[in-house]
């Protein structure tokens, strides 16, 4: 019961070339496991979530990497993928206001999973439907269930989307930045909401965030993305303290902090490479402090213990010598 | 003044006067000759509809594959075309030349073949490249990507998902292609094959200078072109709860 990701690469044919979104993903998601992705705009979050989910439309395409669910491969077209996506493994989006059908019932939509998956009539899903959006914390659900998604706030619409995600008792749960569109009191509640179902229902949830304070309060690991690759994955109490890879302590530093006094938030210089061209080496190397020659050639993803890094030198601090000087 | 109201409580008792042709009230020419009309019509939007939904469907699934410019293209000619050149084609190959269906005339459910078809070519392709452009539309709104990571399968996804967000549109393209064919199309298609409908009966009625069936049938379509349109509003609220109606 593990979803795992390898060497996952895919690419976009536009007008304007060739852009290399994901260039060798790895990941894989313990039962129960709570990983937070993190990285830069761009940096191919989205993509991946997408691709776990079968949702990589032309011109993108997978072009080499597995993805499996149980050992089995997501990726071929034997309806194995239609048969977990929306059951095992489901997944929330960033905007609730056009992720629903605007012109089908609320309860229809939750329903649809429910007879679809679980052959259920529809007298069993309508009521199943309505002890989700209780537990999702709907109030009035028996009301609600006949609604529009136009009548619902965008708060209770994500709420609606996670009842839908979590109908079949999925065992992994994929979150696309889902408070970025809600108003902050509102992105409180969601997460919370998210907290107690891994815990209430041992999901595993892959939650993609900007904001490493959300990772920091819900997520047991995290993974760092950069320019299509990962380039950091630890616990998160290892990563705030121990930071390995540059652009990591790059991105920390770059955070503000609770905990010490508002200094001037320090970013990283300069801008990720542009994915449309290859490039053997290191993708941080251009923003990298301690970048040597080294660099040019890709470092590899090593694991060691619960750590997994790809850089030439880890741990080094890349930022503190230029802070003092 | 007097005249006027003397003709709108003729209009509301459907008192239309004696058809000069005819020697008999116009209202029951009408009467006689719309059923033909609505069956020719029903038979040919009924057709047109079934196939150019599952037809612009599968040309939207693939845009710029080959059964989507196959479908395209078909649709475009399909609209150049003109009707009474269409329908004297039709006549020829499958009437005169292969002899399977009769010339003209009405009675039996061969002779409504024809004359449907003829009618449909138009609608079919307007309601084809219609359904198409707004599946591709469709299709790339987030909310199918959602029916697709809960699992959905491409049938249904267009059958149920995006098939009712393109309802409204299309059904005022059909209402639109309904009242069109009421009032143009029928009087070609009628005419070439001879169908005792409301068109062909128009153009008999002008031939003859019958002032009062004109009248009479004039007023009907114009009727029922109001009549359509209040009911596309009510349907389409019905279908889409966000539409207030005014
Ligand atoms: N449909 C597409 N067509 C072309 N390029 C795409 C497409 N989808 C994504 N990309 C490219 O893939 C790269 C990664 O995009 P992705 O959406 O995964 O970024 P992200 O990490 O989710 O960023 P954000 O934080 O802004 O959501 C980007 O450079 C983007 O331009
Ligand atoms: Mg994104």
């Amino acid at each position: 019961m593990t979803l795992t990701v390898r060497d996952l690469h895919v690419a976009f044919e536009t007008r304007g070339g060739r852009v290399n979104a994901l260039r060798g993903v790895n990941l894989s998601v313990a039962p129960g496991e709570t990983l937070g992705i993190v990285g830069e705009s761009g940096s191919g979050k989205s993509v991946t979530a997408q691709a776990i989910m079968g949702l990589i439309d032309l011109p993108g395409r997978i072009e080499a990497g597995s993805i499996t669910w149980n050992g089995k491969s997501l990726l071929e077209g034997d309806g194995y993928g239609t048969s977990v996506w929306g059951r095992e493994i489901s997944m929330i989006f960033q905007d609730p206001m056009t992720s629903l059908n605007p012109l089908m019932t609320i309860g229809a939509q939750i329903c649809e999973v429910l007879t679809q998956h679980l052959g259920m009539t529809a007298e069993q899903a309508r009521e199943r439907a309505v002890d989700l959006l209780a537990a999702v914390g709907i109030s009035g659900p028996r009301r609600r269930v006949d609604q529009y998604p136009h009548e619902f706030s965008g708060g209770m619409r994500q709420r609606a989307m996670i009842a839908m995600s979590i109908a079949c008792n999925p065992k992994v749960l994929i979150a696309d930045e889902p408070t970025t569109a809600l108003d902050v009191t509102v992105q409180a509640q969601i997460l919370d909401l998210l907290a107690e179902l891994q815990s209430g229902l041992g999901l595993a949830i892959i939650l993609i965030t900007h904001d490493l304070g959300t990772v920091a309060g819900l997520c047991q690991r995290v993974a760092v993305m950069y320019s299509g690759r990962i380039v950091e994955s630890q616990s998160v109490d290892a990563i705030f303290e121990r930071p390995q890879h540059p652009y990591t302590q790059g991105l920390l530093r770059s955070t503000p902090r609770l905990d010490e006094p508002a200094t001037r938030l320090l970013s990283i210089e300069g801008t990720p490479p542009s994915l449309m061209q290859a490039d053997d080496g290191c993708a941080f190397r251009k923003r990298c402090p301690i970048a040597a020659d080294a660099c040019k050639e890709m470092p590899p993803l090593v694991t060691e213990g619960a750590v997994q890094i790809a850089c030439h030198f880890p741990g080094r601090p890349a930022w503190q010598a230029r802070q003092a000087g | 003044m007097v005249q006027l109201w003397a003709f709108a409580v003729d209009m509301v008792t459907l008192d239309f006067g004696d058809s000069l042709w005819q020697r008999r009230p116009a209202v029951e020419v009408v009467f006689e000759r719309l059923p033909n009309t609505l069956l020719l019509i029903a038979a040919s939007l009924a057709f047109a509809i079934l196939v150019a939904i599952p037809l612009g469907a599968i040309a939207a699934l693939r845009p710029g594959g080959f059964l989507d410019r196959l479908t395209m293209s078909i649709g475009l000619i399909g609209l150049a075309t003109p009707q009474f050149f269409l329908g004297l084609v039709f006549i020829m190959v499958f009437a005169v030349q292969l002899k399977w269906l009769p010339t003209s005339g009405f009675g039996t459910a061969a002779h409504l073949v024809l004359p449907a078809l003829t009618l449909a070519i138009t609608p079919l392709a307007r309601f084809t490249l219609m359904v198409r452009s707004s599946m591709i539309e469709e299709l790339n709104q987030p909310y199918v990507r959602t029916a697709r990571a809960k699992g959905m399968g491409r049938a249904r996804i267009l059958r149920v998902h995006t098939l009712r967000n393109i309802l409204v549109p299309f059904m005022n393209l059909s209402a639109w292609e309904l009242i069109v064919a009421l009032s143009g199309y029928t009087v070609v298609v009628e005419t070439v094959f001879a169908w005792p409908g409301l068109g062909h009966t128009a153009v008999q009625a002008i031939q003859r200078g019958d002032l009062f069936l004109m009248q009479a049938i004039v007023f009907t379509i114009a009727f029922m072109t109001v009549f359509i349109t209040l009911l596309i509003d009510v349907a389409s609220k019905l279908i889409d709860p966000r539409i207030k109606l005014n």
